[in-house]
């Protein structure tokens, strides 16, 4: 087992901002006895319940599951409940993700992505009558389109992608992961459908590659890769690609 | 007043709440108030599988699930309800791949299915392969695809609103009352169907699978509002737990051949549990290890021991078990490809809760009296189809068959004859209340007096884990009463910091410590009062079962004055198999 390093003190920079009172952002310095095991998010946890009950930001399973705790730390989104005192430093930054309106603290307005998501009709299409039992799918058919059922709607590769600070319109990377998961599904009939609403010009073509997203992607997709097979899959109008 | 007229409300958005919307969605007007987004629910968390009898392996059949289950519960389930789990579970199952969830595979393209925690055939012979699932992800693929069908279905949620009170006025259940976060403003949902199903309350605890969310809220607010709680002594404590951060890791991890070792290196389940070995049920494997631990086998003698899955090997350690061993990984720095897992018991899972009958309605004694108009499903409610303990994936089974029923029985019962009840007068004025002085306390902020909230919390999970865990008796438990009580009123008198209504998380967490204690309280006070052994609620004073005595179901009623809650009985529904003593 890893051996705890001891209780030590982490100097922590949050970018604090409630737009409904603060004429704009400042930056706010805390220092927190942690241990090398405790989480980000239970060194803000620390903060919140001990130094500053106002300091805020969203979190639930705590363990990577939930997607409620992406957060840009020292530059790069991440999820605060992934990420080990041990493995960031004794100086951390913490402020919200880019790209999403600031409702207080590190809590952003969720709702735009959402409906984004909403946009690429993430959800089985197929009106085939069902069966009586399942529908056959075999084990390659299934793995075919396992990476991108991973995805927990964090936002952390949205929120990293310089095409849509550019553009906050485009449809951006967590929504063609989702389209990925059905496209790619050999039960699923509504691949074109999707494949035309992201063939438009706020679709795919937007993506530059930068790889940014995947680099961000608390649950390991390959999310540029993703988005590579939906451009392919749209160019020569097939999933059959290899 | 910020006014919402519907015809059904649900409260929560995990898997049961989703299941029963989804049956509503089409004709009927319904929304969903969550305190997470929806994704963002327990239910996601749930990584083994979900149960049910497709016999897509091996020969199995419903009636020995059925049979798995009422053992397994230690003959504290009401049977009845138990056939309607395990014969519409295979229903359930399809249902959820029809509407895409990425199960695993068989070679011939069906639902793949593996062995779990006291799961058998013909009746205990030995372990049968009777969880569908998705590699180590069920719930998450359970909660993305019932998500995926709200979102075809255009249900309509009201994310982020944390639901204070509910409303009941002339004999029915007529609305509730949220804080939406986002602007603190206080929400009144007048309504003719209310459904809870707002998930358990491992957070009472100090190591625990539960997420931060997971308060007990649907509980305590029903409790506070007259409905009894049943069962609630019967809590689970997972057996596998990462040791110190209480983390789950899957029971699959047995059912593919993990091993429990003790600081010697021995498999001591097979001492314990011949046939079944670490695939006995949870509530006895927990005890398997807090003997080893009492009696100096654990590791280093410290309070945990080994989980190995090593002898696995790399490829099915990544096929199968890939993301509890990056738990591990992540947050304990261990390689589970050559090292065991340091494990200990882990508050997991609440067997008791809202009292309801086979349609989801909610019962108000031991008469079975229900109330008109309130549903609740999932985790929060008490069929009960857990009796004494639950075994492995029979969670998600329960939230898929009782969500699903909860709502058909609206749909085709309840609102064809149901009207609106008025609201009370002043319907907000309890939750108002309560926020306005909650918000008043924090106007001193950091320089306040009293103690934080968190050492109120801390004081309540440390407590919890020391007098109500894994081992009980009765001089431990009649100290927990007394701190539930002095916790109560510290409460009272605590700290707070942040007087804005913007996302005002602090006020949330304090709101949810106070349903945490009165969950705290309805469980105490039953495992007090429960002087036998049976299923997860073990009394080191009383070590065997007692049908004679306490072959019931608890109900505990919370007390207007101060004090502890008045517990009735209520008797158990057996038609089929009659208790016999438990042995794996
Ligand atoms: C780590 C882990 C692994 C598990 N694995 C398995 C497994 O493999 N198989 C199995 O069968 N079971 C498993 N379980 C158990 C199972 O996952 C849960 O019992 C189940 O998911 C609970 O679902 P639910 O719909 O009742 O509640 P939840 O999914 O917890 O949802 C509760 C909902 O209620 C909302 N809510 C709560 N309070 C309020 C409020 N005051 N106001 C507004 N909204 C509110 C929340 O926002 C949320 O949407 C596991 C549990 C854990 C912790
Ligand atoms: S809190 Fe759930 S992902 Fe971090």
């Amino acid at each position: 087992m890893a051996t705890a390093t001891g209780t030590r003190t982490i100097h922590i920079k949050v970018k604090r901002y409630q737009p409904d009172k603060d004429a704009k952002p400042y930056w706010q310095d805390f220092a927190v006895q942690a241990e090398g095991n405790d989480r980000l998010v239970d060194v803000l946890n620390k903060i919140k319940w001990e130094q500053d009950g106002t300091l805020t930001f969203r979190r639930s399973c705590v363990h990577g599951v939930c997607g409620s705790d992406a957060m840009r730390v020292n530059g790069r989104n991440r999820l605060a409940c992934k990420l080990l005192v041990n493995d960031i430093g004794a100086r951390v930054t913490v402020e919200p993700m880019l790209g999403f309106p600031v409702i207080r603290d590190l809590v952003v307005d969720m709702e735009p992505f959402f409906a984004k998501y909403e946009k690429v009709k993430p959800y089985l299409m197929n009106d085939e009558p069902a069966p009586r039992t399942e529908r056959l799918q075999s084990p390659e058919q299934r793995e075919r389109y396992d990476e991108t059922t991973k995805c927990i709607l964090c936002g952390a590769c949205t929120g990293s992608c310089p095409s849509v600070w550019a553009n906050p319109d485009w449809v951006g990377p967590a929504s063609i992961v989702n389209a990925h998961r059905f496209i790619f599904d050999s039960r699923d009939h509504g691949g074109a459908e999707r494949m035309q609403i992201l063939g438009d010009r706020n679709g795919v073509w937007r993506c530059r590659t930068i790889f940014n997203c995947s680099e961000a992607c608390p649950r390991g997709i390959h999310v540029t890769d993703a988005i590579e097979e939906v451009k392919r899959a749209i160019m020569f109008g097939t999933t059959d690609i290899a | 007043m910020n006014y919402h007229k519907y015809d059904v409300v649900i409260v929560g958005a995990g898997g049961a709440g989703l299941m029963s919307a989804m049956q509503l969605a089409h004709n009927t007007s319904v929304a969903v108030i969550s305190k997470l987004y929806p994704t963002r629910s327990h239910t996601g968390a749930a990584q083994g599988g979900v149960a049910a009898a497709l016999g897509n392996q091996e020969e199995d059949h419903w009636k020995w699930h059925m049979f798995d289950t009422v053992k397994g519960g230690d003959y504290l389930v009401d049977q009845d309800a138990a056939e309607v789990l395990t014969r519409e579970a295979i229903d359930a199952v399809y249902d959820l791949e029809h509407w895409g969830l990425p199960f695993n595979r068989t070679e011939d393209g069906k639902i793949d299915q593996r062995r779990f925690g006291g799961h058998t055939r013909n009746f205990g012979e030995g372990p049968v392969r009777r969880s569908c699932y998705a590699a180590d992800r069920t719930g998450h693929m359970i909660l993305q695809t019932m998500y995926q069908q709200s979102v075809k279905n255009q249900v309509k949620f009201y994310n982020e609103y944390l639901m204070l009170d509910l409303l009941i006025n002339d004999g029915q259940a007529c609305g509730v009352v949220a804080l939406c976060l986002r602007d603190g403003t206080i929400h009144t949902f007048h309504a003719k169907t209310i459904v809870f199903a707002t998930g358990g309350y491992g957070r009472a605890w100090r190591i625990t699978s539960n997420a931060l969310a997971c308060t007990g809220d649907g509980m305590a607010v029903a409790y506070r509002r007259g409905i009894p709680l049943e069962d609630m002594e019967m809590y689970q404590f997972h057996p596998t737990g990462l040791y110190k951060v209480g983390i789950l890791l899957s029971e699959a991890a047995r059912g593919e051949g993990a091993y429990l070792l003790n600081k010697d290196g021995e498999r001591f389940c097979v001492r314990y549990a011949p046939t079944m070995e670490e695939l006995a049920p949870r509530d006895m494997v927990s005890r398997f290890i807090v003997q080893e631990i009492t009696e100096g086998r654990g590791i280093d003698g410290k309070d945990y021991v080994y989980l190995s899955v090593a002898h696995l090997g790399k490829e099915k350690i990544d096929a199968k078990l890939p993301d509890i061993t990056d738990f591990a990984r992540n947050y304990l720095g261990v390689e589970p490809y050559y090292e065991p897992v340091p494990i200990q018991p882990t508050a997991h899972y609440a067997m008791g809760g809202i009292p309801t009958d086979i349609e989801g309605r909610v019962i108000m004694d031991e008469n079975n009296t229900t109330l008109p108009g309130m549903y609740a499903a999932g985790e929060v409610a008490c069929v009960s189809v857990h009796g004494a303990n639950r075994l492995g994936t029979n969670s998600l089974v329960d939230l898929i068959v009782f969500g699903r029923r909860a709502g058909k029985h609206i749909a085709a019962k309840w609102l064809p004859e149901a009207d609106f009840a008025p609201l009370p007068p002043n319907p907000d004025a309890w939750a108002t209340e309560m926020v306005e002085s909650l918000l008043a306390r924090a106007s001193a902020g950091a320089k306040g007096k009293g103690e934080t909230q968190e050492a109120i919390r801390q004081d309540l999970r440390d407590s919890m884990m020391e007098n109500a865990g894994v081992v009980r008796d009765e001089q431990h438990l009649t100290a927990q009463m007394a701190k539930v009580a002095e916790l109560k009123e510290r409460w009272q008198t605590m700290r707070l910091m942040d007087t804005s209504r913007t996302f005002n998380t602090e006020l949330m967490e304090v709101i949810e410590l106070g349903n945490l204690i009165e969950c705290a309280e309805a469980t105490v006070a039953g495992a007090l009062a429960r002087q036998e052994s049976r299923g997860a609620h073990y009394r080191s004073d009383f070590p065997t079962r007692d049908d004679k005595n306490f072959l019931q179901h608890t109900l505990a009623f919370r007390s207007e004055t101060a004090g502890a809650p008045e517990l009735r009985y209520k008797p158990v529904v057996i038609t089929e198999f009659q208790p016999k003593e438990r042995k794996y």
